[in-house]
């Protein structure tokens, strides 16, 4: 290994439950404090805007959900197929963990989105090429989810959901482009993002640091699932018996 | 046996059974058909209207169409253990998964493409846009049935398995629903139809590598 570390130590679910638990005060306390600092930064040092006024705020909620929701989702594909390819139980564990936060995460994004929109277009919703791909991969997560959910083997549970994850990574690229495309062709909307004015420097900082707290805040989130998963699948084995019976 | 030879036994076992069961593919064939029929009835008669969306509602529930049929692709032989005997034989199981794909298009999507004209004239669009309806359903209902197959092995023997494989598959539809219904659309507004159809081919050779090794992924996940 190159650090030293044995990484395969922690692939076991029952050491990866321990370092899980002594991680996720970490992350939540990181989320916590650059979510104060962004917003901060956001609400009070970023002037306001001269052509939206303060409803332009709400991108630094908006932006870093709406980067979580698309990134999520390729993290998820990756510990899909690290799943499939080592055959790691954590690996389909951390998969599934991840897509409820992808799923939030992508509504949020798709909501807040929906909240700058009436002012600033004068509609809740327009089927510009982005609203409607974040839109398509909200639908790609409730599907990994119900597939999941509908199956009770939980092997074939992981291993479904890993292949549709994967699926649905292979298709993501092809889904934008298709919706880009048709979003061109047909003139829908007359406003575009792209035209806005570039950004201060003080609201691009803003943001960052906004998306770095969404960030903390999933890995927690993600953490705290796959445990609460961990203990799930493992109740019956004998670490979890001996942990409950050293807490009693 | 060759390869080719096995893929047309089975192919030509898959369309016996489907002769005997000539009701499954009609019920497919006439919900596309009145699909497309209430959409006038839902946005009102009117011509112009109704030639805009005539390409869009017609791939719109050609997709509907495919999605409904593909319970059939593996269900009653996993259900009579036909699946497993298959995955048994010294066959890879891509080419044997590539021929039932095959035969479920021939059983569920030609019948559609053959209806669609008829459809097409309803709405009022051009003879141009007729042809490029039929040749853009060629192209793309052979993608619903390879990118379903994954759908309908993933949801193989799960309760509520009809609605699950909806909501998988039919975000993975959309590309082929906006080139297709784009191409229709490019046609009628005189744009033309030539990039469509390509990126429609170009999908179709893609799905057509790739999809069978996942089919055949998730058929090992839902027997084993």
């Amino acid at each position: 290994m190159m650090s030293g570390i044995n990484w395969y130590k922690y692939s076991s679910p029952a050491t990866f439950y321990g370092l899980a638990g002594k991680m996720i005060p970490w992350f939540y306390g990181a989320a916590a404090l650059l979510c104060v600092a962004g917003l901060y930064i956001g609400l009070v040092l970023a002037p306001t805007d001269f052509q939206q006024s303060d409803a332009y705020r709400i991108i630094f909620i908006h932006v870093p959900a709406a980067w979580m929701s698309m990134f999520i989702y390729v993290v998820m594909a990756f510990w899909a197929a690290l799943g499939l390819a080592f055959n790691t139980r954590l690996s389909f564990m951390m998969a599934s963990a991840l897509a409820p936060t992808g799923a939030m995460l992508t509504f949020v994004s798709l909501w807040t989105g929906a909240l700058w929109g009436k002012p600033t277009w004068g509609a809740w919703w327009v089927w510009d090429a982005r609203l409607t791909s974040e839109l398509i991969l909200f639908f790609l997560y409730l599907g990994f989810m119900a597939l999941q959910a509908a199956i009770d083997d939980p092997r074939r549970a992981d291993r479904a959901g890993a292949l549709i994850a994967l699926v649905g990574v292979v298709n993501v690229p092809i889904i934008y482009f298709s919706v880009r495309w048709w979003n061109t062709l047909h003139q829908g909307a007359s406003v575009s993002m792209t035209k806005a004015p570039s950004m201060a420097a003080i609201m691009l900082v803003g943001m960052l640091v906004m998306a770095l707290a969404a960030w903390m805040y999933a890995i927690a989130a993600a953490l705290s699932r796959a445990r609460s998963i961990i203990l799930e699948r493992e109740k019956n084995s004998q670490w979890v018996t001996q942990m409950v019976e050293d807490e009693v | 046996m060759s390869t080719l030879q096995i893929v047309f036994v089975l192919l030509r076992r898959e369309l016996m059974l489907a002769m005997r069961r000539r009701g499954d593919v009609l019920t497919v064939l006439f919900f596309f058909v009145i699909v497309t029929s209430l959409f006038p009835l839902g946005v009102g008669p009117d011509p112009k209207l109704l030639r805009l969306m005539g390409g869009g509602v017609v791939w719109v529930a050609a997709l509907l169409a495919a999605m409904l049929s593909l319970g059939r692709m593996f269900a009653s032989d996993y259900a009579d253990g036909t699946l497993e005997q298959l995955v048994l034989t010294p066959t890879p199981p891509v080419v044997w998964i590539t021929g039932k794909i095959l035969a479920h298009w021939l059983v569920s999507g030609v019948p559609l493409i053959l209806v669609a004209p008829v459809l097409g004239v309803q709405f009022g669009l051009s003879n141009e846009a007729l042809g490029v309806l039929v040749l853009s359903l060629l192209l793309g209902t052979p993608v619903l049935s390879l990118i379903g197959a994954i759908g309908a092995a993933l949801t193989l023997g799960l309760r509520g398995g009809g609605v699950l494989v909806s909501l998988l598959v039919l975000p993975l539809y959309i590309p082929v629903l906006i080139f297709g219904a784009g191409a229709v659309d490019g046609a009628m507004s005189g744009l033309g139809s030539e990039a469509h159809l390509s990126l429609l081919g170009s999908v179709l050779i893609l799905a057509f590598m790739l999809t069978p090794w996942a089919v055949s992924a998730a058929l090992r996940i839902s027997i084993e």
